[in-house]
């Protein structure tokens, strides 16, 4: 199973997804330059975190019109599995390829902290290994996390179950105290209306470790690869 | 030609930054100011002396990267 990391100019968590995938998981690994025209036969697709162009004009702005961008857009219409964290999700917003958009968080303040998520939906290859309502601690660390969509499309994403992950207390209650920027009914990740393509602004690459806090984040990237293995995934780059 | 692109948030989105301007505007003594919403400024120097061929280019830019869409709005201006 090959993962492939595509690195933007300012990305920084490239390094971190890339252990995660290799020495972590122990499954094989690649970095995609922002500029190359071949997935070099990924079977997953990580956009990391970071600050790809420097978050010119808007985080994740200019990211779509790199030369890679448009291998990730046709590997996703072939419902191959794309993982968009943090700066990833927002670059998958900017490229419409999930709907909605990021706000300054709500607080003005970058926000940089353990919180925990709520499993909402387990058909997608990146929760296909978690319980739903499983509660994950995952760190965040971003000043740009304010989901915003208008009324309709939050209703319509609601309906179509596309709501991955909500923010919550540890006992998995949805409250104001435990949304740490501000985001519309709490939603911390989305999936496409296909399901194969997910942001979330919380980093699990970050937590696939007890030594680094916590090791909830692992089931994310165990997932995918427990999706792929069992068939129910078939593109490849 | 000169077109000046103004991008703001939506009336319909919460604007943290221009709360907390009318908020500092409003320790410093100036209540009249109701309200601040904050926003982005471009000048673009466009090859044409048409404006209102100027005005459809800038406008066309500003859909397509200059403001989003989905939380941004945006007023065109051509000097003349």
């Amino acid at each position: 199973m090959k993962f492939a990391i595509v690195t933007f100019p300012g990305s920084n968590c490239d390094q971190d997804a890339y252990h995660a995938a290799r020495d972590v998981l122990g499954e094989e690994a690649e970095y995609l330059w922002h500029k190359d025209t071949d997935l070099k036969g990924a079977d997953v697709i990580v956009l990391p975190g970071g600050f790809a162009h420097g978050d010119y004009l808007r985080c994740g702005a200019m990211a779509r019109f790199s030369p890679i961008m448009r291998e990730v857009q046709r590997f996703a219409a072939r419902g191959g599995p794309v993982l968009g964290i943090c700066n990833g999700f927002q670059v998958l917003l900017e490229a419409g390829l999930l709907p909605g958009a990021m706000l300054r968080n709500q607080s003005l303040k970058f926000r940089c902290e353990h919180v925990h998520i709520r499993v909402e939906q387990i058909d997608t290859p990146f929760t296909a290994a978690c319980r739903k309502d499983q509660v994950l601690k995952i760190p965040i660390a971003h000043g740009e996390g304010n989901y915003f969509a208008e009324p309709d499309v939050i209703a319509r994403l609601e309906r179509n179950r596309q709501v991955v992950f909500r923010y919550t207390t540890p006992d998995g209650e949805v409250a104001d105290a435990a949304n740490p920027n501000g985001s519309a009914a709490a939603i911390a990740g989305l999936c496409s209306e296909a399901r194969n393509v997910v942001g979330l602004m919380p980093h699990p690459e970050r937590a696939c470790e007890s030594v680094l806090g916590s090791a909830d984040g692992l089931v994310i990237f165990e997932s995918v690869v427990q999706s792929l293995k069992s068939g129910g995934l078939v593109a490849r780059a | 030609m000169r077109a000046r692109v103004f991008v703001t948030l939506k009336p319909s989105v919460f604007d943290p930054q221009g709360r907390t301007i009318a908020d500092a505007l409003h320790s410093l003594g100036y209540a009249g100011v109701e309200d601040v919403r904050q926003g982005k400024y471009f000048e673009l120097d466009l090859a044409t002396n048409e404006a209102a061929q100027a005005r459809a280019l800038a406008a066309e830019v500003a859909d397509k990267l200059l403001a989003n869409p989905v939380i941004e709005s945006y007023r065109v201006e051509i000097d003349g």
